[in-house]
């Protein structure tokens, strides 16, 4: 049962970095970051209970800090000119009923 | 097996960072990149690597490139020349090494010197010499304490070259200007401010908690600092610089960076003085490294300097 | 006794793997950045928590029980937090969601008078 939650988060993490690399605008990937940083918490705490190892918890908590403060830090910084989003020639021509 | 998928992905991953050409994306990848190779790391087993992977290579790089781009372009320019030249020094020189290498033993081969004469030493004979559990902390902090030494020393002159370069170039910020800023954005980033005054205690605690767990489990000095600094860092990006400069004052982090160097010459001096080799820890007291762990933690406070410059 | 164990946290492992799939898959067929989002911060938190409940029932120690209520906590209360402030920065940042054809005039208007 164990080893098959692990293969879910697996094919869980995959498909995030399929987001990753064909989203859109740049929040798609920060979203599809944030969600391989916890996808990456659950997998480690997975392989230390199948490889019967528990100190790998403290790796758990190291990363779920880590992801939150670098989802922060790159939210941080979008106040500069660059995060604007400027709209995109499908969302204009929406506008047009 | 999990192997092959993971560096599989690995690939997938590099791939596609070499070629995007929005920068901030690629920025973005580097962060899936590193998650990934501590996540390699986690699968062979070795876990104080995966420790200061994620640590530094996940979080404090990602923010890094983040800074670097914000402050230069976000689109990678176009090239202009055909890169035929690069890559034929590309693969000699890759050729030539992966030649240089067919003499050396196979990956893991049991009769490789390493395998023979220094791992089982350190393996073995270990926790009979220096009496703590985790073999990588005592092979860090003991039998290779030179080179941690060196490596102390070298990033303390880089921390002390990036402030005295960043300080030249730092602007006088007028202080009303920034108090009103900041009470403005109060309002808006209200809920990321109060969570995170709950998280960063506990950052702290589970700090000190890796420092002084370091020797039985994964941790030890360096992970906790770059713990530390995280923590300083999330303050320092929600509540205002000016704020952060407050809290903590400048000469006294330089102050804690020189006084770590020092205190980790002095060890090795007192036992050159106690009439054993410089960094010989048994002519000290029975379990010295704990003192050590500290002067490699408070060295690590440069890394924080470096962000608040 | 030893059954129950395992069929108790087969059961909350097996929730939890199936909602963190379908939050992934949410994430690759949802139209919109905002429609992603909230599929992968629901699915995300509450099948972490559903698999760390899992480890929980099936850990002996009471080192490591007392690590993954850490866990747990962190997440739950890290999981919000970063969907919250991700949508605010997409909105505040100009992000508009898909379909909103008549209310944009309106939102524009907001927030370019927000902004400081």
């Amino acid at each position: 049962m164990l080893i098959a939650a692990t293969l879910a988060i697996f094919v869980a993490m995959i498909l995030a970095i399929i987001r990753g690399i064909a989203g859109p605008t740049l929040y798609d990937r920060i979203l599809a970051v944030n969600m391989f940083g916890t996808k990456t918490v659950l997998l480690i705490s997975l392989l230390g209970f199948i490889m019967g190892r528990p100190e790998f918890l403290d790796i758990a908590i190291v990363y779920a800090l880590i992801n939150f403060i670098s989802v922060i830090g790159v939210l941080r910084y979008s106040d500069t000119n660059q995060f604007k989003h400027t709209p995109t020639n499908n969302e204009s021509a929406e506008k047009e009923p | 097996m999990i192997n092959i998928v993971l560096l599989t992905l690995l690939v997938v991953v590099a791939i596609a960072i070499i070629r995007m050409k929005d920068l901030f994306a690629v920025v973005m990848l580097a962060g899936i990149y590193g998650l990934m190779s501590a996540s390699f790391f986690v699968a062979m087993d070795a876990v104080d690597v995966a420790f200061t992977e994620a640590a530094v290579g996940a979080g404090i790089s990602t923010l890094l490139m983040l800074v670097v781009i914000t402050m230069t372009g976000s689109k990678e320019k176009p090239t202009r020349h055909k890169p035929l030249p690069a890559l034929l020094a590309v693969m000699l020189t890759g050729g030539l090494l992966i030649y240089g290498t067919l003499d050396m033993p196979y990956f893991g081969s049991v009769d490789a010197p390493i395998h023979n004469h220094t791992s089982p030493r350190y393996i073995n004979d270990s926790m009979q010499e220096v009496g703590i559990p985790n073999v990588v902390t005592s092979v860090l902090a003991s039998y290779r304490a030179f080179d941690t030494f060196g490596e102390v020393v070298v990033i303390f002159t880089a921390g002390i070259g990036v402030l005295t370069l960043l300080s030249v170039v730092r602007s006088k910020d007028n202080d009303d200007e920034i108090e009103s800023i900041n009470d403005s954005m109060h309002q808006q980033h209200l809920v990321i401010r109060i969570v995170a005054k709950m998280l960063i205690p506990f950052i702290f605690l589970f700090a000190l908690y890796v420092q002084f767990h370091g020797d039985f489990g994964p941790g030890g000095g360096f992970q906790a600092g770059v713990i530390f600094a995280s923590a300083i860092i999330l303050y320092a990006m929600l509540f205002g610089l000016r704020t952060a400069h407050k809290v903590i004052n400048q000469t006294f982090v330089q102050l804690i960076a020189a006084l770590g160097v020092l205190l980790y010459g002095s060890v090795g001096i007192v036992s050159l003085m106690n009439g054993g080799n410089f960094l010989d820890y048994n002519v000290l007291s029975s379990n010295p490294i704990t003192g050590q762990h500290l002067g490699i933690l408070l060295i690590q406070w440069l890394v924080q300097d470096l962000f608040e410059s | 006794m030893d059954i129950t164990i395992t069929i108790s946290s087969g059961f909350f492992l097996l929730i939890g793997s199936f909602l963190c799939v379908s939050g992934g898959i949410g994430l690759l067929r949802f139209p919109d950045f905002y429609t992603r989002m909230h599929a992968v911060g629901v699915t995300d938190t509450l099948g972490a928590g559903m698999i760390l409940i899992g480890l929980m029932i099936l850990s002996t120690d009471f080192l490591v029980f007392a690590k993954l209520v850490m866990v747990l906590l962190l997440t739950l209360l890290i999981g919000p937090t970063t969907s919250h402030v991700l949508a605010k920065a997409a909105f505040h940042n100009g992000l508009m969601p898909k379909g909103l054809n008549t209310l944009e005039q309106n939102n524009n208007k907001e927030t370019n008078s927000s902004n400081p």
